[in-house]
């Protein structure tokens, strides 16, 4: 017999694992990227308050993450991203997005500069392939390091008062989007503050072995700031408030769209101020130059919907009346408990969708087995729906 | 003698299928096959004690579902049942599996190099882009495009238009797709000789082309693009073996009212003014009709089943020219037990899957090399199932029915017949090859039936054996299948249609030439179409 | 203001050289840079032994377009004009082959080879026509790409019903199919499969192989021809037509970059650190060269590279000069013979089995030659009485395994010394020197990446609108100001100077429409 063991056939099991399963009172969970993740472990709406008035953890391991690194690190990542990586110094953090040669998104994601020359990028996606054939003609070398970091979210108002509690001295003066390390039981902890809820927030990320160790510290730290474990149903909420975006929502990877048109440019992601036309020759450059020239086929849009019903899968229409007027359709939607707000994002044809425009979404909704259809009058916002200043408070407050 | 309204040549899937839909329309149609039973190259059947051997084809996937569902195939007793998974045995005793579950084969292909596990995604959207696009016209005529009639330039426009939306880069590519060699596209992915291996198989079954030969990235489709359940690129064992397609396929045409007549086989196509009027059987009978059609390859069809003098002779010289290569041959092995893969990990779900004994892209050309030569390879590529496995029906419990389909194995042996040692030779060379990783095979065998082209021919009729009735070359596709100017099911005599895989769309378990070929002749009846249209896809 | 120029042409290929003079004819102020001493790249004549001068990579002219002739008023002085193709056969019965007739096989046969060349002929008018023209792009709403097409469209339906038919069905098949289903000899179907595969690396059963041979007969209907004093002169005589229009041609320059700023190109630096300045810079050099070298990575995008990196390129043709105290002896040939161009390809099997180890890194134990004796006609190669063989032999797979040490050099040299042998018992007594250039040679002396006669294989796939690669098939490439010019583009190689018109063509004409 093969002495080799088969790969893994089922779902893998983060490092967290044995710390997220006695929790988990609901036993719901989902794949992610080969992993358990769970969905929520006792009850959504109250982990959603645990982001928004306390400290929630989430599970952050399954993410994809690559080590970037070499004489030619900055280039190859300037000729990568749209955006100007060169203005990112280390120990900052840069969210940014990667298109192909016709300037379509390919992912989003965030990148860590760690040391001078020496990245992590982050993404929802897998892009082995694509980020090794970018590196044609440059001297980088790019690792696969997702299993070999654990990671977690610590967001709330009160995140910053469980992370000093556990003893992490001097995080206060972390400016959002900057990055620090930590000694931890002898190794070494990053953290970033970056968060994907639109909160106060933070995020570590450590050696798998140290996993657990570190939980239990945060846990017992955390318990007097309301500390929860969080499943992804909570975190999405509070991604939608953020008017964050998540790729197979409101964009497909470019490389795996099988039809036509069914990708998305950054400019039409609303991303305009991610592209840097006056940085060096990037992925997508002359695709997008000449979409600034002639106008985009889409724009992105935030909607703030009448009524509280959620526009799940909606039809956008310019007009309320008359169906040919369809010019889009919503990709995320919720009924945000914070704002106390109908809010959606989605897709419309440009030049519809600028701030201010007045849309029409068709909503279907279902009381005890009855369907009802509702035509919800709804307005183009261009700010998140949730922006509190604690946020980019440095330091933050207590709570 | 009764006289039919039209009678169909061959109790294949393509026949059965023409015949059926003909009869749905109320003609009044028999089905003659010159063997006992029906089914042509799909077929089960007993050859030793309770085994059923689906000898010739194997596997179903490309079977239109439009046809399934319009013929109401599952009311005659076709149950089609998805299975998944593939493995290549590696000569350094490892194997690369391919596996149902996407994270499971994500990790395996990572196992040999995360850059081809990631590529994949690739891959896959760029090739099913092209299955969309050639599965929109497996249920329509090829247009002819040196014609000025409106019909062939509206479907011309519509392929054009199909094309167009694509855009620019992606025409481009599309281009290059038709044009270039499996292992070229792959190399346009992937970095690991054991994966582009698996991956390239389904670029030379049943073609007399190696991997490297331009043209076979389009073949690769042909296995491809067929469908179980909506799952496109997905396959499946028909419960109670091939046969069960061709048996309920045969239903639908009895439940028509058609007609099927076994040990019928034709001697000629009647021809009188350049018209046919029926078909003269080995046994003397004749039967009439007005239409018949041939679900025989093109050159039984007119080189051995008509008169030379009957038929244009430029028409006539090109149907020589055509071109149909012996290249792959059977063995369907009865065992006493399920053999064991050492390699695999006890319990592996890979038991269950397609298993094959080959591990590079060297040893894939070099098989054709071979065959070029006018000998089987050395080291062929084999395609191995075992149905039984998930098939209860087919042997008795706890035996197993193993199907190998083998490329490369030519028709004659250096030009000349196979003889039953050469034969014997051959079989050895599979069972060797399989042997080489599994121990315990050799003392499981009961029985075992060995055919090359040359057999296959001599039983089923198909020229050289071939199993798309045709090399699926650019210069034999589309509307140049069989041959220009006559890709639109109607031959140069009047009356007298093809609906056999060598017709467009061309072979494998589809049934669309049979159905196509009977939209025509409907339409030049002007009788009600039957036909579906295909299910599309936005 | 002596480093500023409307345009820069890196490298003196003579597809370089042909749309240096064209810009300047259009009053283009125009640089040449070349790497070696010599102009011409492949196409140059030079001394590999004392006394002996050969054509060093490029030796038989047969594709040089009449257009290019015309506008540069090229008038080369051959010194073997339409020449016969004597296919050798074991028993000294060789055959003869010219454009339209062959000697020696069946009536059948001859008869077969006349039906077959006047297709071909005809087929490869329509091809060439379109060789002289840019590819047209799909897609594009643009009215001169849509005229090209249309008229594509039109000129096959022009060949009327059973032509197109034909053409269509022709077009992506191999030649082995045609020669079997035609002649009866198997030495006329070795002859013509050579042909198809000549430069490639494909065997006579490989799908396209009857494009490759439109292609060889799309120039002068396949005559071919010797230039006096060898493929230098040609080189020679385009350099003195550009050089008459005003082009400054500089050789011993080798560009290091070709300089981009802000997304276009604005100059080329060299090895030697000088800098020239233009907003145009055409690069003959092949494109893989001028895309990860000259250009660099940084400057283009990852799916554009990505594509290059995938550009098939890997040479299979070979070169063996010998120098020869004397003329060989082959039995059947008369002493005229020795002017004509000699070919070893008894079958079309032989042909195929050629093929056979090059698709595993291997060379050929029996290797398919072409050869000449180009110091018969032309006393200034050699010194009197002696003689050189210049001979193009397969296959000689770039990658090689194990890469071409002086041993595996050795080898195949003595397997096609070995060939010849056969119907030349004496060849290996009059070799006084020999020079083998493989392609992993060509590569390094020429600067082709890969040693490939076309800078890229020439396949359906890589042809037209997707050669070398999409966007950058029209040679402009997606750098502002940049364009290729070299064999790497449509229509491929060979000394045509198809690609070096079409891109001055296309510049000219981008200019004319800004």
């Amino acid at each position: 017999m093969n002495t080799q063991a088969p790969v893994h056939q089922g779902r893998l099991k983060s490092p967290f694992y044995s710390r997220i399963e006695p929790l988990d009172f609901l036993n719901e969970w989902h794949e992610w990227k080969g992993y358990s993740s769970a969905d929520s472990l006792y009850c959504a709406d109250l982990e959603y308050f645990a982001i928004r008035n306390a400290t929630a953890v989430f599970d952050l391991t399954p993410m994809t993450k690559y080590r970037i690194s070499g004489p030619d690190a900055l280039d190859y990542l300037n000729r990568l991203v749209t955006r100007d990586m060169a203005k990112v110094k280390p120990g900052r953090v840069a969210y940014a997005v990667w298109c192909d040669d016709q300037g379509q998104v390919i992912d989003d994601g965030t990148i860590f500069h760690l040391r001078e020359g020496e990245y992590r990028l982050c993404s929802q996606e897998r892009h082995f392939a694509w980020l090794q054939a970018s590196a044609l003609g440059f001297d980088v070398s790019i690792t696969h390091e997702t299993e070999d970091v654990a990671a977690l979210a610590v967001q709330g108002p009160t995140s910053f008062s469980t992370l000093s509690n556990m003893g992490l001295e001097g995080l206060g003066e972390l400016k959002p989007f900057g990055l620090t390390h930590f000694d931890f039981q002898g190794t070494e902890l990053m953290v970033s503050r970056t968060g994907f809820t639109g909160d106060l927030g933070y995020e570590l990320w450590i050696d798998p072995d140290k996993a657990e160790a570190l939980w239990d510290a945060l846990f017992a730290a955390g318990e007097l700031y309301g500390i929860r474990a969080i499943g992804t149903h909570a975190l999405e909420l509070s991604r939608i408030e953020a008017g964050f975006l998540a790729a197979y929502m409101e964009f497909l990877p470019a490389d795996e769209t099988v039809r036509t048109g069914r990708s998305r440019s950054p400019l039409e992601l609303g991303l305009n101020w991610l592209v840097d036309f006056k940085k060096p020759n990037f992925n997508g450059r002359r695709a997008l130059a000449e979409e600034r020239r002639n106008g985009s086929a889409w724009q992105l849009v935030k909607l703030d919907i009448e009524g509280n019903k959620p526009a799940h899968n909606s039809y956008i229409f310019a007009k309320e009346k008359g169906n040919k007027s369809e010019i889009g359709f919503v990709t995320s939607a919720a009924w945000s408990p914070i704002c106390k707000q109908n809010v959606a994002l989605g897709t419309v044809r440009a030049p519809h969708g600028k701030p201010g425009d007045t849309v029409w979404v068709e909503i279907y909704y279902q009381r005890e087995m009855h369907w009802n259809r509702q035509m919800a009058k709804a307005s183009v916002v261009d700010k998140p729906f949730w922006f509190p200043p604690r946020r980019g408070a440095t330091p933050p407050g207590p709570y | 003698m009764k006289t039919y309204d039209a009678i169909v040549v061959g109790a294949g899937h393509n026949g059965l299928t023409n015949a059926a839909f003909l009869a749905k329309a109320g003609l009044d149609v028999v089905c003659v096959e010159k063997n006992d039973y029906i089914g042509g190259a799909a077929v089960s059947r007993n050859l030793y004690e309770d085994w059923w051997y689906s000898n010739c084809s194997y596997v179903c996937s490309l079977l239109r579902p439009e046809i399934y569902r319009s013929l109401e195939l599952h009311k005659h007793g076709l149950q089609v049942t998805p299975y998944g998974g593939s493995v290549q045995f590696m000569e350094n005793g490892d194997y690369y599996g391919s596996y149902h579950d996407h994270e499971a084969a994500y990790r395996e292909m990572a196992r040999f190099s995360r850059h081809d596990a990631d590529a994949y995604k690739r891959y896959s959207a760029d090739t099913m882009r092209q299955c969309r696009f050639i599965r929109d016209f497996l249920l329509s005529t090829a247009p002819d495009p040196t014609s000025f009639r409106p019909k062939d330039l509206l479907e011309l426009a519509r392929i054009g238009g199909k094309f167009m939306e694509m855009g620019e880069d992606r025409m481009y590519d599309t281009i290059r797709f038709w044009t270039m060699s499996v292992a070229e596209y792959l190399d346009g992915y992937f970095e690991t000789d054991v994966i582009k291996t698996a991956m390239s198989g389904s670029g030379i079954i049943g073609t007399a082309l190696g991997i490297h030969s331009p043209g076979t990235a389009y073949v690769l489709l042909h296995h491809y693009m067929g469908d179980v359940d909506n799952n496109v690129g997905s396959w499946g064992f028909a419960r109670g073996g091939m046969g069960a397609v061709s048996n309920a396929i045969a239903g639908a045409l009895q439940a028509a009212g058609g007609e099927i007549r076994t040990d019928a086989g034709v001697e000629k196509i009647i021809v009188k003014n350049g018209k046919t009027s029926g078909v003269a059987l080995e046994n003397g009978d004749e039967i009439h009709a007005k239409v018949v059609v041939s679900a025989m390859d093109v050159k039984r069809t007119y080189l051995k089943c008509m008169d030379k003098s009957d038929l244009p002779e430029k028409f006539h010289h090109r149907i020589e020219n055509f071109k149909i290569r012996g290249s792959s041959g059977k063995v369907n092995i009865a065992l006493d037990g399920m053999p064991t893969f050492p390699a695999l990990p006890e319990g592996s779900s890979l038991y269950h899957s397609d298993m094959h004994f080959i591990d590079s892209m060297e040893r894939m050309e070099r098989a054709y090399d071979d065959w070029k030569d006018g000998r089987w390879s050395e080291d062929p590529y084999i395609d191995m199932v075992i149905p039984t496995l998930n098939d209860p029906t087919m042997a008795p419990p706890g035996k197993h029915f193993m199907s190998c389909f083998v490329q490369y194995c030519p028709h004659k042996i250096e030009g000349r017949d196979w003889t039953s040692a050469e034969k014997d030779a051959f079989g050895q060379t599979v069972i060797n090859q399989i042997a080489n990783y599994s121990p315990d095979f050799k003392d499981l065998i009961l029985h075992a039936e060995i055919r090359t082209p040359e057999d296959i021919e001599a039983e089923i009729g198909i020229t050289e054996g071939n199993i798309f009735h045709g090399e699926l070359t650019m210069d034999q596709l589309l509307f140049n299948r069989p041959i220009p100017g006559y890709a639109q099911y109607r031959g140069p005599v009047a009356g007298l249609y093809m609906c056999g895989s060598s017709t467009h769309p061309g072979g494998g378990v589809m049934a669309a030439p049979g159905a196509n070929a009977a939209r025509e002749i409907l339409s030049d009846l002007k009788r009600p179409n039957t036909v579906p249209q295909s299910f599309g896809d936005d | 203001m002596d480093n500023k120029f409307d345009a820069i042409v890196v490298g003196a290929g003579h597809n370089g050289l042909v749309c240096a003079a064209l810009l300047a004819k259009a009053d283009k102020r125009v640089l040449v840079l070349e790497a070696n001493d010599q102009v011409g790249g492949a196409a140059i004549t030079r001394e590999f032994a004392e006394g002996y001068s050969v054509s060093a990579c490029a030796h038989l002219l047969y594709q040089l377009q009449p257009e290019v002739r015309k506008d540069l008023k090229i008038s080369t002085r051959l010194a073997s004009e339409d020449m016969t193709t004597i296919a050798l056969a074991d028993d000294g019965n060789h055959l003869r082959l010219t454009t339209d007739s062959v000697s020696g096989v069946s009536d059948e046969d001859a008869e077969q080879y006349r039906r077959f060349r006047k297709r071909m002929t005809r087929f490869s008018d329509l091809l060439r026509k379109y060789l002289n023209k840019p590819p047209p792009r799909l897609g594009t709403k643009d009215f001169k790409d849509l005229v090209t097409l249309g008229q594509l469209g039109l000129d096959l339906r022009m060949l009327g019903k059973e032509e197109m038919q034909e053409f269509l069905r022709l077009i992506g098949m191999n030649i082995h199919d045609e020669v079997t289903e035609r002649f009866e000899s198997s030495l006329l179907k070795g002859a013509i499969s050579l042909d198809a595969v000549l430069g490639t690396h494909l065997g006579p059963r490989s799908p396209n192989t009857i494009m490759t041979y439109l292609y060889r007969l799309a120039g002068d209907h396949g005559r071919s021809g010797v230039p006096a004093g060898g493929m230098g002169s040609v080189s020679n005589e385009l350099a003195a037509a550009a050089r008459g229009a005003g082009v400054t041609i500089r050789t011993a320059m080798p560009v290091k970059r070709i300089v981009i700023e802000n997304g276009r190109a604005t100059g080329v630096e060299t090895e030697s650190g000088e800098r020239f300045e233009s907003f145009t810079v055409v690069s003959n050099a092949d494109p893989k060269r001028t895309v990860m070298e000259l250009v660099g990575a940084q400057h283009v995008e990852t799916g554009f590279t990505r594509r290059i990196h995938h550009l098939r390129a890997k040479g299979n043709a070979a070169k063996l000069h010998l120098a020869l105290d004397g003329l060989p002896t082959i039995a059947g040939l008369s002493k005229k013979d020795y002017a004509e161009r000699i070919v070893i390809a008894p079958d079309e099997h032989y042909v195929e089995r050629a093929f056979n180890p090059a698709k595993y890194g291997e060379s050929s134990p029996d290797p398919v030659i072409e050869m000449t004796f180009p110091s018969f006609r032309d006393e200034t190669l050699a010194p009197t009485g002696k003689h050189v063989m210049s001979a193009v032999v397969q296959y000689a797979p770039y990658s090689l395994k194990g890469g071409w040490s002086a041993t595996a050099k050795a080898e195949f040299e003595a397997a096609v010394v070995r060939t010849i042998e056969r119907y030349a018992p004496d060849i290996a007594e009059r070799i006084t020197a020999s020079e083998l250039l493989t392609p992993a040679d060509i590569e390094r002396e020429f600067h082709i990446t890969g040693g490939h006669w076309h800078h890229a294989e020439l396949t359906l796939d890589q042809f037209l609108f997707v050669r070398p690669v999409s966007s950058a098939a029209q040679y402009s490439m997606p750098v502002d100001g940049l364009f290729l010019c070299g064999a790497g583009t449509h229509p491929g190689g060979g000394v045509s100077g198809a690609a070096g018109r079409n891109a001055a063509r296309t510049i000219l004409n981008g200019e004319k429409a800004a």
